[in-house]
Parts: structure tokens; sequence; C-alpha cells
């Protein structure tokens, strides 16, 4: 953590869509990181500059100030243990849903312990012990929707954007856990350290989520 | 474990070895020295002691946070200590039991179940400093300063104090009847600084316009000085509870800068470290390069109450460890001293005594061993001339990297 601004993005959707925001609070990186094999990326501004990471990381990276900022979904954020991270401002980009699904037919109550396969474990297991289900969790790392398919689990925990996957998998949503977005999330001590470079890229940011909301730019 | 991994160190947990060990070694003379020339007496609690009185008063975390074990000779679970504060309190409430303020400094190695940090540790070294028996915002500033004296004994420069007071979340929260489950909840989201989550929890409870105004600006209260009038302005409908909070603050901001204008002060009205035991103001230090606070300290007025006295406390802790790290604290350039041939002669015997008496390093050489002067940090020997013991430098003097 040097004097200026570090920001974490992670690659694909999160990175194509803070773009725009990050471009009217006057951020523009100079490289483009699906060419650039660059891991840390400069920006229009000297103080500011972008590094690109996996999604999971980003909290990581921005708890422990080797990034000063950075957007993390808040899908990452609820699988992230602890509370060493500030997430003052939602971005309302990378929007999804956080679902329970199953198979069509098998939405009532189970006759036996449930079997749940999921990306999202902490999530997951945060979800049944609410609702006083005993339920078994199964780390999945990715093709959720075979696992009920296959007899591995009777649900799964996952993010649902259109629903097409499930349909196509003969699969229903069953029950909301959380809407998801991108959040912008801050370092606690550079919140502290270097408070007025990073409220003001937070209430530029802030701004622009409000421009968009009421329907002008972006 | 196999015979290879044999060697292999718990995760978190560290051996010291002898350049750091040297190093570690003068930063606690400096802390301890610094400690009593402020009036802080050193106080040296337990390793283990019974669950019951390590725990009272703390919240869940510490008891995650113990190492536990079953004593014995009683059946009663003994921890480990993992945070040496309650036993300091303890100390003050039942074994000393003085009328005035007493002033106490401890240091000594805690665990941790769970690693914590950068680091990743499991075994710091706790230093801090508590001040019991005097409830006005002076005691505040003493300790604040101490912690900054501490910082600046170990070589942590540019060192930023943010302030925060928890009275103010407690007040507001008071204010608007909020019950546990919902103090729960905003106090989760507020720890964030989660704007939305925030506005989302006040909007779904209906609270009064100007209640829920207050508590939605909680999270946005924070940055300079600045800081403080504008939460004098939001938070001038408040209670007299949350009002004096904020003159506390106030008070605390005028005394440090009369007494250390170079440091930074932020101030975080949203702040609620160690929320749960906590009753007034709390602080911690940052440095640039470092993500996460290096000290960090607060008033806890009813931590002696378990014990039979409850009465204002203060106090700040850090991690020798983290200081050593962060600060410039340097190993002493080793001692080079004299090697002395192993016998029973009593010539030899008494120049030995002699020259350790005058403050001299002096080494045997063990018989059938090897003696590299070098490596047993010795640039003379002692030698037998003419009956009598005498040091002379080494032919080819050895000069030992520092460090």
């Amino acid at each position: 953590m040097q004097a200026g601004l570090t920001i974490a993005l992670s690659k694909g959707r999160i990175f194509r869509d803070s773009l725009p925001l990050l471009a009217e609070a006057g951020v523009v990186p100079l490289d483009d990181p699906e060419k650039s094999r660059k891991l840390i990326l400069r920006t229009n501004r000297p103080d500011v500059s972008l590094v690109v990471i996996r999604a999971a990381d980003v909290p990581t990276y921005v708890e422990y100030g080797a990034a000063d900022l950075g957007v993390a979904g808040k899908d990452v954020l609820m699988e992230h243990e602890g509370d060493g991270l500030y997430e003052p401002l939602d971005l309302q980009i990378a929007r999804c849903r956080m679902m329970v699904a199953g198979r069509a037919g098998e939405e009532g109550a189970h006759p036996r312990r449930l079997r749940v396969a999921t990306k999202y474990v902490r999530t997951a297991r945060a979800f049944y012990a609410e609702r006083g289900v005993q339920a078994e969790v199964i780390k999945l790392y990715g093709s959720m929707e075979l696992a009920p398919l296959v007899g591995l689990a009777d649900r799964i925990v996952d993010l649902v954007d259109t629903g097409n996957t499930l349909r196509a998998n003969g699969l229903v949503p069953m029950d909301l856990i959380a809407p998801i977005s991108s959040r912008l999330v801050v370092n606690k001590a550079s919140m502290k350290m270097k408070h007025a470079a990073v409220k003001a890229l937070t209430a530029d940011l802030a701004a622009a989520v409000a421009r968009r909301a009421r329907g002008e730019g972006g | 474990m196999s015979a290879r991994d044999r060697w292999l160190l718990p995760e978190g947990i560290a051996e010291v070895l002898p350049a750091e060990a040297a190093a570690l070694e003068r930063a606690r003379r400096r802390l301890i020295d610094l400690f009593e020339r402020w009036g802080y007496e050193l106080v040296v609690p337990p390793f283990v002691e019974y669950l019951e009185s390590l725990l009272t008063g703390t919240g869940g975390d510490l008891d995650l946070q113990t190492f536990k074990l079953t004593d014995q000779l009683t059946g009663r679970l003994m921890g480990v200590r993992a945070d040496m504060t309650p036993q300091v309190a303890r100390i003050d409430a039942h074994s000393l039991r003085r009328a005035g303020p007493v002033r106490l400094c401890y240091l000594g190695t805690v665990l941790h179940t769970l690693p914590d940090g950068l680091a990743r540790s499991r075994s710091p070294i706790q230093v801090g400093a508590e001040l019991y028996g005097h409830g006005g915002m002076e005691s505040d500033v003493e300790v604040l300063c101490l912690m900054l004296e501490t910082l600046a004994a170990a070589g942590v420069r540019q060192v930023h104090v943010d302030l925060g007071h928890v009275g103010v979340f407690r007040g507001l929260a008071r204010e608007a009847g909020l019950d546990a489950e919902r103090e729960r909840q905003l106090f989760d989201a507020l720890q964030r600084k989660a704007v939305p989550e925030v506005q989302e929890w006040l909007a779904r409870w209906e609270l009064p316009e100007p209640v829920r105004a207050r508590l939605a600006a909680l999270p946005l209260l924070n940055g300079g000085r600045e800081v403080l009038g504008e939460a004098a302005a939001v938070l001038a409908g408040a209670g007299e509870a949350v009002r004096a909070c904020l003159s506390d603050l106030d008070q605390v901001a005028r005394a440090m800068a009369a007494r250390m204008p170079d440091v930074p002060l932020h101030f975080d009205l949203a702040e609620l470290r160690g929320y749960r035991y906590h009753t007034g103001l709390v602080f911690a230090a940052f440095v640039p390069g470092h993500g996460q606070e290096v000290a960090r300290g607060g008033r806890y007025d009813e931590v002696g109450r378990v014990f039979g006295r409850a009465r204002p406390a203060r106090g700040f802790s850090t991690d020798l460890m983290t200081l050593i790290a962060l600060g410039d604290v340097q190993a002493p350039a080793p001692r080079l001293g004299v090697l002395a041939p192993w016998s029973d002669a009593r010539a030899l015997l008494a120049a030995v005594r002699d020259l350790r008496a005058a403050g001299e390093r002096v080494v045997s050489a063990l018989p059938g061993a090897p003696a590299d002067p070098g490596e047993l940090g010795c640039d003379r020997v002692l030698v037998e001339r003419e009956g009598r013991w005498v040091v002379e430098a080494l032919s080819t003097p050895f000069v030992r990297e520092p460090g």
C-alpha cells in the first residue's frame, strides 16, 4: 500500500461493468486487461492503479491492505470470513440472485437429511441453520446443476441470473437467499489514513450509480 | 506426523532465533522501562486459569479464541489466556483493592485458537497498560499518549490515530428502542459501514424520522476533525448521553492537539471495535503500509464488576512481534568474548570468575568439541603466560556479522 490508491477488480463481468462507473469517477485504465498480461494496470490518474485478480481473492487483498479498495460481489463477501472490510456502496452492477434450486416436483419438505451441493458453503450453512434445517453441505467448484440429476445432492445453492441453465436441466428455483450485486469494499486502514482520497472516490462512484439509477448516463 | 516433518510447528506458532530474540528482548526492556517512567507497575498474570474468571464479561469472541483444558485436580475447565486484559482487571478489582487510581502494565505470550492478521499468528506477545479508578477524559488521554509513546519507543513511525466512541451508537440505539436482535443486526452492518444494509434495516423498522436519520448518518460520520462539527449538527436532537460522548471526543482531540500535535487524528463514530465490553472512547493506531491496526485500546468501565468491583478502566494493548516487524528495534551488535580452556586449575577458574564479574563474556572451550572462536563469538583467548592467565587477542581477529 503506497501513497496512491490501488483498486482490486476481478476479470470478466465485474471488470466490464465497473469500467463505466470508474470512468465517470474520473479513473480510466491505460492498459487493456484483455490484451495486456500485466497484473497491475496504470490509469489516467498517476495516483490510482488497478489490480486484476480472481473474484474470490478481492476481499483478501483489500482486508490485508494489498489494495485500498475493491469491487466484490455480495456472494463473495458472504463467503468471506470475518468483518475486516468496509462495504460502503452498492454499485448495483453484476446483479443476480443467490437461490436454492432442486428438481421440479420435489419442492416440499424433504423426508431425510438434506444434501446440498454448492460453491457457497458458508452461505448455504448459514441459510439452513437459520431455518432450523439440518443440511449436509457438499462443496463443488462448478456445474452445480448436475448434482441433483445424478443423485449427488437434493438441492443446490447457486447464483441464478436468467434461470435458463436451471430450466434446461429440469431444475426449479425454490428459495431466494439474497439478491446479489457488486459492492465497493474498502480497507479499514486506508479508510482512516487516506480518508480524503477514499471518500472522494466513493462519493464520485455513488453519484455515478445514482445517475444511472435515474436513467441518465451509463 | 511422519518422521520427515517432526520439526514442523503448529500453524501460527513461532519460535524466535537468537538475532530476533535479542531485538525482542531489547524492545521488551525499553517498553517496561517506559511504563515504569510513566508510573505503571508490572504484573505477571498466570498463563492458565479457570475459564470463569478468564472469560467473564468479555463476550463470545474471546471464548472462541481460548484454548481449553481440564484441570486434573478439580475437574474444572481451564483456559490458556487469549487476552491478558481481563486478568489484569481481576488483579485490580480483587487482589489489589487500592482506593485511588491504579496503573498496571503487562507483557506476555497469549494463545489464540484462530490465526489473526496478515502474519496469521496464534501466539502473539501481548503488551499493554491499564489505568483504573478515574472516570474522566484525562485518563483516556494519558493511556492514548502512552500507547503512542510505546509505538515510538519501538521505532514505529508515521502513526495515525483513529478515535471513536461506542456510547454514540449505544445511546442512539436506546433512543430508537431497538431490541437486542435489531441492535445486533444494525451493529453488524455498521461495523462493515454497509450503508445500503443500514438503510434497509432502518426503513424496515418504521422508526420516527429524526431517530432514523441519526442512525443512518452514523456510517458516514468519519474523517478529520470536521467530523465532530458535522456530528454535532446531525445529532443535535439526540439525548444528553449522546451529546456527552461527542463532547468527550472533542475534549480528547483538544488535549491530544496540545500534547502530540503531529499525530494525525481520524474520527469514526461507527467504529464499534470491542463494542461488547467497551463503554466509551475507543482508539486504534494505524501506520502506512500496514492494512490493519497495530495497537488498540479504550474504556471498559464494567470489567471489574464480576470480580466485585466495577470501576472506571482504560487501557491499550499491542503485539510485540508486530512492533518488531514494523519498528526499527535492532538486535544489539553481539558482544565478542573471551575463549577459555576447560580445566580445574584454580588460577584459571579465578581468572574466569574475575573476567565475568567485570562484565566480560567468557566461553569455555569444551574438550573434544570444535572450538571455533568465530562460531562461539570470541575475539580473544585466555592463555597461560609464565604461570599467569592473561587475555590475548586472536592472531586473526574474527569479526562477526551483526544480526
